[in-house]
């Protein structure tokens, strides 16, 4: 059993730019490879080819060199598509600008009509799916009356409810205050571990990455540092240097080490600081 | 400002009425307003009278919402009503200066007025009666067959989905856009007609950038989510017609055939 959920190969991609003939490369020669059950955030400033690369997972963009795999589909491969993107499930920035319907249940129920589901079913996966993000009890509520993280949830629910395999999120908690922040995060967090999703988490919070199995920095459309979250900010001047911070406790312990105490350079959380102060 | 327009006027509820199947109500209205055009004289319209207080009744409906839906059109009526009085000829019953007022005028008039007052409050019991969805549903069923000859019933309907979810996004951002324009300035509310409708412009392109944006992102998103068109789809609620919908519908048609028939038949 092949267990490569999204395999990249070789991938660039160029824009073209309206304004000038200028071509921009976002992605330059991309490889990567995505576990199934596998947690993946993708880092990287404005700019850097994320939102390009996240795209491209889900067949919305197709690549200018290289292939991309979806469970062993070509997404260049125009039958395949709709498998792509019902096996592929994609969570976009703005919450608003991604719900279709006028009730919650109506919106999450979106997807898997489109996939031409048998409404008993359809009933069934709506319910688990809004089960799954704890938003049950607004099923009845129209979009516009909840909060950011109450969409994003909803959001998140109308994907689960196409029951994919690996959920893309582009910058789901961009435009979110901290709560709505930690609300979609939990929930993003609870379907790895506990309903097994492939997870793709593009993010410019560090605290969010540290969540993750593994992290790709990217830079210029090309990776800069791969690693589990401690290998990752281990290096703090290297990320520095690409525009990102580290989190906080790990800044922390690096500037006490320079400061010449002599603590581990891969700490991540505040506990695990205490503890070894 | 914009926070107390409200879309649909719908009054949610669990009576008869409520469940009827939303093709079924969208009919029957039909029917009541051939009916109301086919009567000429003022006793069938103790029927139309008749249809609409039970069926307010029925659905629990408040009195003074049923009234407030004639409000918007009181001028349409008034001005309805005031041509009809002056403008038929006929039996002189009054003059009022260089104006005639006739027995013809009076009653053309008050006839007219109660036809107008009826259609308002008959097509506002349908929309006080079903929500937004089930009467997009409901259209769009009804329309389906019409797509044989090319009519994208599908697509309008989802327009109307979207329409009726993003309307209350834009006034939103319609709003946040005017405080903050009147922050550094702006002036939305002094002048003359032309010069407010001047001011409109800084809100107005943002507004109109905005949509733009957001229509293309949810494109993007639809398709993310295996959007194609109508064809396969299924629906999370289908509408079904059972015993109660096709009784109340026979017993419609032949509620408002009699009140259309009275037209033909001389007491």
């Amino acid at each position: 059993m092949n267990d490569t959920m999204i395999r990249l190969e070789n991938v660039t991609y160029e824009y073209k730019s309206n304004i000038d003939e200028d071509i921009l490369t976002a992605l330059k020669n991309v490889s990567l490879e995505v576990k199934k059950g596998e947690f993946l955030a993708i880092l990287g400033h404005n700019g850097s080819g994320k939102s390009t690369m996240a795209k491209m997972m889900n067949g919305l963009i197709l690549p200018t060199n290289g292939e991309v795999y979806i469970m062993d589909m070509n997404t260049r491969v125009e039958e395949k598509i709709w498998d792509i993107r019902a096996k592929a499930g994609m969570v976009f920035q703005n919450p608003d600008n991604q719900l279709v319907a006028t009730i919650v249940e109506e919106d999450v129920a979106f997807g898997p009509e489109n996939l031409g589901i048998p409404p008993i079913e359809i009933r069934q996966r709506v319910d688990e799916a809004l089960e799954a993000v704890e938003m049950s009890q607004y099923r009845k509520h129209a979009p516009h009356l909840l909060s950011g993280g109450q969409k994003q949830r909803i959001a998140i629910a109308g994907i689960l409810a196409m029951k994919p395999d690996c959920i893309i999120l582009d910058e789901p908690t961009a435009m979110l205050d901290p709560n709505g922040r930690i609300e979609v995060m939990n929930s993003i967090k609870k379907l790895n571990q506990e309903e097994g999703k492939t997870i793709v988490l593009i993010t410019h919070y560090m605290d969010e990455a540290v969540e993750a199995d593994r992290i790709i920095v990217l830079s210029n459309g090309e990776i800069a540092i791969e690693g589990s979250p401690r290998e990752v900010f281990r290096h703090v001047d290297k990320v520095k240097e690409l525009g990102l911070d580290v989190p906080q406790v790990t800044e922390l312990a690096y500037e006490l080490r320079k400061e010449g105490i002599d603590i581990r350079d891969d700490v991540l959380s505040i506990e695990e600081l205490v503890e070894l102060l | 400002m914009f926070k107390d327009i409200t879309i649909g006027q719908y009054f949610p509820g669990e009576s008869l009425v409520h469940k009827l199947d939303p093709r079924i109500k969208i009919l029957v209205i039909i029917f009541f307003i051939i009916s109301l055009f086919f009567v000429d004289n003022f006793y069938p319209y103790i029927g139309i009278l008749l249809f609409i207080i039970i069926v307010s009744k029925a659905a629990k409906i408040p009195l003074e919402l049923i009234i407030k839906g004639i409000k918007p059109l009181r001028f349409i009526i008034l001005i309805t009503f005031v041509i009809n009085v002056f403008m038929t000829k006929g039996e002189v019953l009054f003059y009022l200066g260089p104006l005639t007022v006739t027995k013809e005028g009076l009653s053309t008039a008050i006839f007219m007025a109660l036809r107008l007052g009826f259609l308002v409050l008959g097509t506002s019991l349908l929309t006080l009666t079903t929500s937004p969805i089930s009467l997009t549903d409901g259209i769009e069923k009804l329309l389906s067959p019409f797509k044989k000859v090319g009519l994208p019933a599908h697509e309008l309907a989802m327009m109307m989905t979207i329409a009726l979810r993003f309307i209350p996004t834009l006034l939103e951002e319609a709003d946040k856009i005017m405080k903050a324009q009147m922050a550094r300035g702006a002036d939305f509310e002094s002048g003359n007609i032309i010069n407010r409708a001047k001011n409109l412009v800084p809100l107005l392109v943002p507004l109109f950038i905005n949509a733009f944006r957001r229509a293309d992102e949810l494109a993007t998103a639809m398709e993310a989510r295996c959007y194609r068109g109508g064809e396969h789809r299924t629906r999370l609620n289908e509408l079904m017609f059972d015993k109660k919908d096709i009784v109340i519908f026979i017993v419609m048609i032949l509620y408002f055939g009699l009140i259309i028939s009275t037209r033909y038949i001389s007491f």
